[in-house]
């Protein structure tokens, strides 16, 4: 048997295969995966992540190409090294789909979401509020005497931060856009 | 040149474009105005279903015994939803199908209309690619469209949706070849690296195995015939999948039979022992790979698949192969000629090993003189149909695997069966498709009484057509492999698996204008098959045989290879302790 062994990684020519692909624990990755955008396409991505039992952490998309007719979806979703790997191949097989890009391990990259979140109260809460929305440079995009709704774009751990200490000063509503992502570069 | 034609139209031009000659097929309000068409031409036969699901089969039948698309017409809402478990079994078969379904005018999609279903939306998991055709103009392309999606890469069950006011509007026709090339085009060749060093693997393994599947038979004739050059060629034992039966002759020297839960102790402990797996188009099916933690624990593992997601999605493999199996094994042939033709010597001992597990007899079993083994009956129809060009369907069960067992297939496109999704109602309708295919071939359909109550209305298409097809039914009067798992399983509380209130199959036979015999005394049994063989027309041989027989070789579920149950256990061992309970929940 020996006389046959294979080192890690031998077969790929890809870095990604050297880590322990039996690791137990489960990794958030970033996908960015470009379709055609025709009826149907976002369905059968969605389908293929409730079908086989995968996680949607945040899911974003839009056509980002008017002529050529084609979507980004920017999809987070968390699993271990194997079904991440299943994952993409599983993408890449629905027929509209043109790219399937890890940003997670193709190199740096930004990712960016939009949160709405709505605060009321009165008082020292307010003004505190308003002091904090600064600090994170939120905009205050709608103003009435017991409310703000603040718009702040940033990391999704950035929005997770910002609603923590929104949460005793009265926040009331959120609404975040999910992750939208660019590899940084190139 | 393009042509202005109504959406009805359309369909048959482009069918005929495509090359088709036969549709299965059942009318209804939404795709009347194509049977109009279908009514007004002569080129394209139309195959009249009893059912839609015996459609589906039908033309998988077809496509799995001539290698082109299997192509069904049905109509919206019940018609679509029939074909689901159709197009699920080629889905998971890799079959390739075109079904075109009826839809509500355009206008009415959407109000609940009659006979309206969201039929893409219900079969977009169980079709490989589904399209929706609102305009006219886009049908032409579309169906064309369907057609390469349906053929390449990894092949599969495609569906176009037309709704009906398509079918009547005006819109101009595109031939298949003024369709602008698909961009989905899977690769075919094989990363040449990757082949030089399974090249490499070959000439060094000492003990060695090629583990074959479905998609040797996919990829076509020539990769069986590159097959059987190449295990003939190195001397290396060759296993394989149910779905890939006949890609290496049965009759073959290395044949070690096939593999899996109720596959052969030799192949099944050769794929446990071995130091060098090659996998050719087979997908590590949890029927093969038993207890995954111990599959196969001491070997490199070679993977030649067309689709990328069956790489390592169940085994991880050491040198994966992203190509069609039958260009890899062209270049592969190549490369290891090239360098020398070589193999290890070591791989005679492996034989002398494999020889000592073949001395098992691992499917021997207590033939009666008083009774018909299930497992005489097949190896009889073996011996009866032996030598001649002869199609073997098969319902799902007990009976499938008997079949897998004791019969040979010298090639490719002669074993048509539900693998992947285990459908009962498969073999009948499947035996209509495969005669109709071939007109002048013996065409056997090898059932159970059970799974073959759940398609029979098509024996009426069977009379219909004048196809031949011969049911051999192995009658236990019970739901054979239920019954046997509730025996391993479940304490031999036998929860609802016997099959009360039969039949009479023999007058069946005569309702549906065809002829039926019964037989149940060993010696009459070579005189009923002939009788069977010989008649000219659709032929049901009711076989009644030993209600309590059990299929071995088993692995039980949550058992690696080589704890396998053999048939003579049983007496020896108490086999209601063979599954533990982790293995119980398995399947």
């Amino acid at each position: 048997m020996s006389a046959l062994k294979l080192e890690r990684g031998a077969s790929s020519h890809s870095a990604y295969d050297l880590r322990d692909y039996h690791a137990a624990g489960e990794e958030r990755h970033t996908l960015a995966v470009i379709v055609d955008n025709e009826a149907g396409a976002l369905a059968r991505v969605i389908g293929l992540f409730s079908g086989r039992g995968y996680n949607i952490d945040s899911l974003t998309v839009a056509e980002v190409d008017h002529t050529g007719h084609r979507s980004r979806i920017t999809l987070v979703t968390r699993g271990t090294p194997a079904v991440i790997e299943q994952i993409k191949a599983q993408l890449g097989r629905i027929v509209p789909v043109h790219e399937v890009h890890d940003l997670t391990v193709e190199g740096p990259s930004v990712e960016r979401e939009l949160g709405l979140f709505k605060v009321m109260g009165g008082g020292e809460k307010r003004v505190e509020a308003l002091r904090i929305s600064d600090i994170f440079r939120a905009k205050v995009v709608d103003s009435t005497l017991e409310s703000f709704v603040f718009e702040i774009t940033g990391t999704p751990e950035k929005l997770d931060a910002f609603a923590d200490l929104m949460r005793p000063l009265g926040l009331a509503e959120v609404a975040r856009t999910g992750v939208a992502a660019l590899s940084r570069g190139r | 040149m393009s042509r202005s034609m109504t959406g009805a139209r359309m369909v048959v031009e482009a069918l005929r474009d495509q090359g088709v000659d036969t549709v299965f097929g059942y009318p209804g309000g939404a795709v009347l105005p194509i049977y109009d068409e279908i009514f007004q031409q002569n080129d394209i036969q139309h195959i009249l279903v009893r059912h839609e699901q015996g459609a589906v089969h039908m033309a998988e039948g077809y496509a799995r015994s001539t290698g082109k698309p299997g192509v069904v017409l049905v109509t919206s809402g019940p018609g679509a939803t029939n074909a689901v478990t159709g197009l699920t079994d080629a889905l998971l078969d890799s079959i390739p199908l075109v079904v075109l379904s009826g839809q509500v005018p355009t206008f009415m999609i959407g109000t609940d209309g009659f006979q309206e279903a969201d039929t893409v939306g219900i079969t977009r998991p169980c079709t490989k690619h589904n399209w929706l055709v609102k305009d006219t103009d886009s049908l032409a392309e579309t169906l064309h469209r369907a057609f390469h999606v349906a053929t390449s890469g990894r092949p599969g069950p495609v569906l176009v949706d037309i709704p009906k006011d398509v079918q009547f509007a005006t819109g101009t026709y595109v031939g298949p070849k003024q369709v602008e090339p698909a961009r989905y085009q899977p690769p075919r060749k094989g990363d040449v690296g990757a082949i030089t060093r399974l090249a490499e693997l070959i000439e060094r393994a000492e003990r060695p195995i090629f583990y074959t599947g479905g998609g040797v038979i996919n990829s076509g004739p020539a990769a069986s015939q590159l097959l059987t050059e190449l295990v003939e060629a190195t001397g290396f034992p060759v296993t394989s999948t149910l779905m890939g039966l006949g890609a290496y002759p049965g009759s073959g020297k290395n044949w070690l039979g096939m593999l899996g839960m109720h596959g052969l102790y030799e192949a099944n402990m050769a794929m446990h022992g071995c130091d060098l797996m090659i996998n050719l188009g087979a997908r590590f099916d949890d029927r093969i790979t038993g207890r995954v933690a111990d599959f196969s624990p001491h070997s490199v593992k070679v993977h030649v698949d067309i689709d990328p997601s069956s790489i390592n999605k169940v085994i991880r493999v050491d040198v994966p192969i992203v190509g069609d199996v039958g260009h890899v094994l062209e270049d592969l042939l190549k490369i290891w000629k090239s360098r020398g033709r070589k193999t290890n010597p070591a791989v005679k001992q492996w034989w002398a090993q494999i020889e000592q597990w073949r001395a098992r007899k691992c499917l021997s079993y207590r033939n009666s003189d008083k009774l018909i083994k299930p497992q005489y009956a097949i190896e009889r129809l073996e011996a009866l149909t032996k030598g001649r060009d002869r199609y073997i369907t098969t319902e799902v069960g007990q009976h499938q695997m008997w079949a897998a067992q004791y019969l040979h297939f010298e090639g490719p496109n002669r074993w048509m069966t539900s693998g992947g999704l285990g459908t009962m109602g498969y073999g009948l309708p499947a035996s209509i498709g495969v005669q109709v295919a071939h007109p002048e071939a013996l065409v056997i359909n090898v059932a159970g009484d059970a799974s073959w109550l759940m398609n029979m209305q098509e024996m009426g298409t069977a009379v219909q057509f004048r196809a031949p097809v011969k049911q051999f039914i192995l009658n236990n009067e019970r739901l054979g492999m239920v019954r046997q798992w509730q025996q391993l399983l479940h304490g031999e509380r036998y929860s609802q698996s016997w099959s009360e209130s039969l039949p009479d199959f023999v007058k069946l036979a005569e309702a549906f204008g065809c002829k039926g015999r019964q037989v149940s005394d060993p010696a009459s049994l070579d005189d009923a098959i002939r009788e069977m063989i010989d008649y000219d027309g659709p032929f049901i041989l009711d076989v009644l045989v030993e209600k309590h027989e059990n299929c071995f070789p088993m692995i039980p579920s949550g058992k690696p290879h080589n704890e396998m149950l053999l048939g003579d256990l049983e007496a020896a061992e108490d086999i209601g302790t063979a599954i533990q309970s982790d293995g119980a929940v398995l399947v």
